[in-house]
């Protein structure tokens, strides 16, 4: 079952790169506008030892990386007090409301002002655009934690720390878990948008600008397949990590995707 | 009318059902009762068309049943899964209606009549989720009637209800029946149940299914929750269909009173 | 009561806004402007209109005009599309076998990536942002749609064989109503993702809109009228959810009841 599926898959990917390699050499279509299938593959295969667009997915590799870490320094603590401290969030949440539903990407003009360095720019950028997911994953796992899972714990003397730590936090983590991988998907969005938006020496955003200007689609087309094979990559990354650290976690779907 | 023949049927190499053979008249109430997780439903799903049987054969009036026939109907275990949520009562009733041709105005009227049959003629206009249990079922049930199949199968269809509902829908069920004169194929796990619905009690063995016996009823056309439950008749059937549910071999006195 | 009520939950939102006015005053840092001034200058650039055009400016129309546009129509192409692309394939799972590997990798390509790309292949801006806005929703919605397709409940289609519902009954009155939750769920995410979108289409491809305006305010030192921009996409941002949460909640009224009597 397994088996076919993958096989599916793989012949999936093959029918339609053939097929675009057959529309392109009927020559319907431009190939200086789009080029054929094999150019473009031939285009992203070049990359790979092109050592400026190397430089420059290191570049946005990096800032994505950071970004992500701050943004989890950040957002998880701040999502957990707001979860234990139900007053205080009580008294945020219009504010959150206000400030969530801002596209993140119109902060970006903002940001260029403030920050003169391009990897603060793109940093910043990405803790107050991917902190959301995480935050409100945690704070609405935090208000899902079985209450008498916590009862338990406190009629055996534990204070409210210890019921936050030993109950609240793994009961939740999933959840987290699940807002962490979400705010890696925006953030790979803002990466590349503060690249196009601010411009900067380095970054894949750069990359392709420049192959804009140069008119080499091929290589614009490449470099954006692999953006998409790491953003694959790292959402699977993602999803298996939490499979194995939340085995316990019954599956409860319907969480924040 | 339903001749059912050495049916078997196999998932992978696990055999569910093993050379089961049932017969129903014109118009019998034939209820196949046996021990859960013994091939119940897959004999039912095999009668309907659902799935397709391993091996043997399936007649509805005499026609092969080599796809879902169009003179049966269903009424399943769980109502919440079988009515569609989205639509009202008399909407869930007349859907089905559209295969037989009629137009939206006598669509609507059968749909008003079936409901009114079960005693819902007020909730045409209500949605599944604004109903009990029973009344929903009542609403499958009525959708089944319109629909006028010469065959109807029913998957425990008062397992997920309370007593009381239970044996309100039991009645109803018998009186519709007769008054359509329905061919009724009906699937339990309860012994008491079979016995006061069926013109025929089919007993079938833990898995593989095979039938264990086929007990004539013979309590009469009607009957009564109260009195007939304490017939020394029903009593006796009912223990001897009990033993049978739970492997024992049939005592031939019960089979020679009949 | 209602009021008193309101304002215990709403008050921190009166104090940061005194905050930051009695701070940026204090700063008078150019990019921070009062919020004060970024009201008045907003009422200024789109409020100061005849009351024939209910106030709006011609600056307004300029601004909001465009951009609801391309958003709206965005949102509805991607919205047809995915929606027809994931109940067939929801409906195959040969089909979703072949396909699944396309989409997850058509999902990841970051779409702002490619508006230099749609830019360069279809020369206008307009249906360069059209199809940056197409290309980059339609993933949430694709598979929502498809996962709500293949989650139908298994009595309900057995229901629908037994009675024998013809192919478009089966569609339109059981496989489409059941999948409706899980699709809503979906052009939700995608109506929030294509503001962002227009955003980044307009700034990169932009000839108008809003995302226009805000580029080039910041450029030229309008960092009023920029802040005014950020204030109206929140907003417009909160508006657009609100009001599809409002109809979703009308259209799935089965949905939400069906769920809490179960």
């Amino acid at each position: 079952m397994e088996h076919a599926r993958v096989l599916r898959g793989v012949a999936g990917v093959a029918g339609f790169l053939a097929a675009a390699e057959v529309v392109g050499a009927t020559g319907l279509i431009d190939d200086r506008f789009l080029p054929r299938m094999s150019t473009i593959l031939r285009g992203a295969a070049e990359l790979l030892v092109d050592q400026e667009f190397l430089a420059d997915a290191r570049a946005s590799l990096a800032a994505w990386g950071l970004g992500l870490l701050l943004t989890v320094a950040v957002s998880v603590p701040a999502g957990l007090a707001l979860g234990a401290l139900p007053p205080v969030e009580r008294a945020v949440r219009p504010l959150i409301e206000f400030l969530r539903p801002i596209p993140s990407v119109a902060i970006i003009p903002l940001a260029i002002l403030i920050f003169s360095d391009n990897l603060h720019l793109r940093v910043a950028v990405i803790v107050y655009a991917a902190s959301w997911p995480i935050v409100i994953n945690t704070i609405y796992a935090l208000r899902d934690v079985d209450p008498l899972a916590k009862e338990t714990l406190r009629s055996f003397g534990f204070g409210p720390m210890s019921v936050l730590l030993r109950v609240a936090l793994p009961s939740a983590a999933p959840f987290i878990a699940t807002g962490i991988r979400v705010a890696a998907g925006t953030a790979v969005i803002l990466v590349v948008s503060a690249e196009l938006l601010a411009g900067g020496a380095e970054g894949i955003g750069i990359y392709i600008t420049e192959a804009a200007s140069g008119n080499r689609m091929d290589l614009m087309l490449g470099a954006a397949l692999w953006a998409g094979l790491f953003g694959v990559l790292s959402n699977t990354a993602l999803v298996a990590v939490e499979r194995r650290l939340f085995r316990w976690h019954d599956v409860r779907t319907g969480a924040a995707r | 009318m339903l001749e059912i023949t050495d049916l078997v049927h196999s998932y992978g190499s696990h055999r569910v059902l093993d050379g089961v053979s049932i017969r129903a008249a014109e118009g019998e109430l034939v209820c196949v009762v046996g021990p859960s997780g013994c091939g119940k439903s897959t004999l039912l799903r095999s009668v309907a068309g659902l799935i397709r049987p391993t091996g043997g054969r399936v007649l509805i009036g005499g026609q092969p049943v080599d796809r879902i026939p169009d003179n049966l109907a269903v009424v399943f275990q769980d109502y919440s899964r079988s009515l569609y949520p989205w639509m009202t009562a008399a909407n869930n009733v007349a859907l089905p209606l559209r295969r037989r041709g009629l137009d939206r105005r006598r669509r609507r009227e059968a749909a008003t009549a079936a409901l009114d049959q079960v005693g819902l003629a007020d909730a045409a206009d209500k949605y599944p989720w604004e109903m009990s249990g029973g009344m929903q079922q009542r609403v499958s049930i009525a959708r089944a009637l319109a629909y006028r199949p010469s065959l109807l199968l029913m998957d425990e269809p008062f397992g997920s209800v309370d007593a009381q509902t239970r044996e309100d829908l039991e009645d109803l069920v018998l009186r519709v029946c007769a008054h359509h004169g329905m061919t009724t194929l009906l699937i339990t796990h309860d012994i008491d149940e079979s016995v006061y619905v069926g013109d025929r009690v089919v007993v079938l063995t833990r898995s593989p299914a095979r039938v264990a016996a086929d007990l004539p009823v013979g309590l009469g056309d009607s009957r009564d929750q109260i009195a007939t439950r304490q017939l020394d008749a029903f009593v006796r059937l009912r223990a001897e269909v009990g033993r049978l549910v739970r492997g024992g071999s049939s005592t031939s006195t019960v089979l020679e009173k009949h | 009561m209602n009021v008193i009520r309101a304002v215990g939950r709403l008050w921190l939102v009166p104090v940061t806004l005194v905050v930051w006015e009695v701070a940026t005053r204090a700063a008078e840092q150019p990019f921070f402007p009062p919020p004060s001034a970024t009201l008045a200058r907003m009422g200024e650039m789109w409020l100061s209109g005849p009351p024939a055009h209910l106030l709006l400016t011609e600056q307004a129309m300029d601004d909001f005009g465009p951009s609801l546009a391309r958003l709206f129509a965005g949102w509805a192409l991607a919205a047809v599309l995915g929606v027809a692309a994931g109940i067939a394939i929801g409906c195959s799972p040969r089909l979703s076998g072949y396909l699944d590997p396309l989409i997850h990798l058509g999902r990841a390509v970051p779409p702002p990536l490619l508006v230099p790309f749609f830019l360069a292949l279809l020369k206008l801006s307009t249906p360069a942002q059209l199809t940056t806005i197409v290309f980059g929703i339609i993933w949430p919605i694709l598979l929502n749609t498809i996962d709500g397709t293949r989650t139908v409940d298994r009595q309900h289609l057995e229901t629908a064989r037994i009675f024998g519902f013809s192919t478009a009954q089966r569609l339109t009155r059981v496989i489409v109503p059941a999948a409706m939750p899980k699709i809503f769920a979906g052009l939700r995410l995608a109506l929030s993702l294509a503001l962002i979108l227009l955003i980044i289409a307009e700034i990169l491809a932009g000839s108008g809109g809003l995302g226009y305006r805000l580029l080039t305010a910041q450029r030229t030192y309008l960092y009023t009228d920029m802040w005014g921009c950020l204030v109206v996409l929140g907003l417009l941002g909160y508006l657009l959810n609100s009001a599809f949460l409002l109809m979703e909640r009308r259209v799935l009224a089965w949905h939400r009841n069906a769920r809490q009597t179960t």
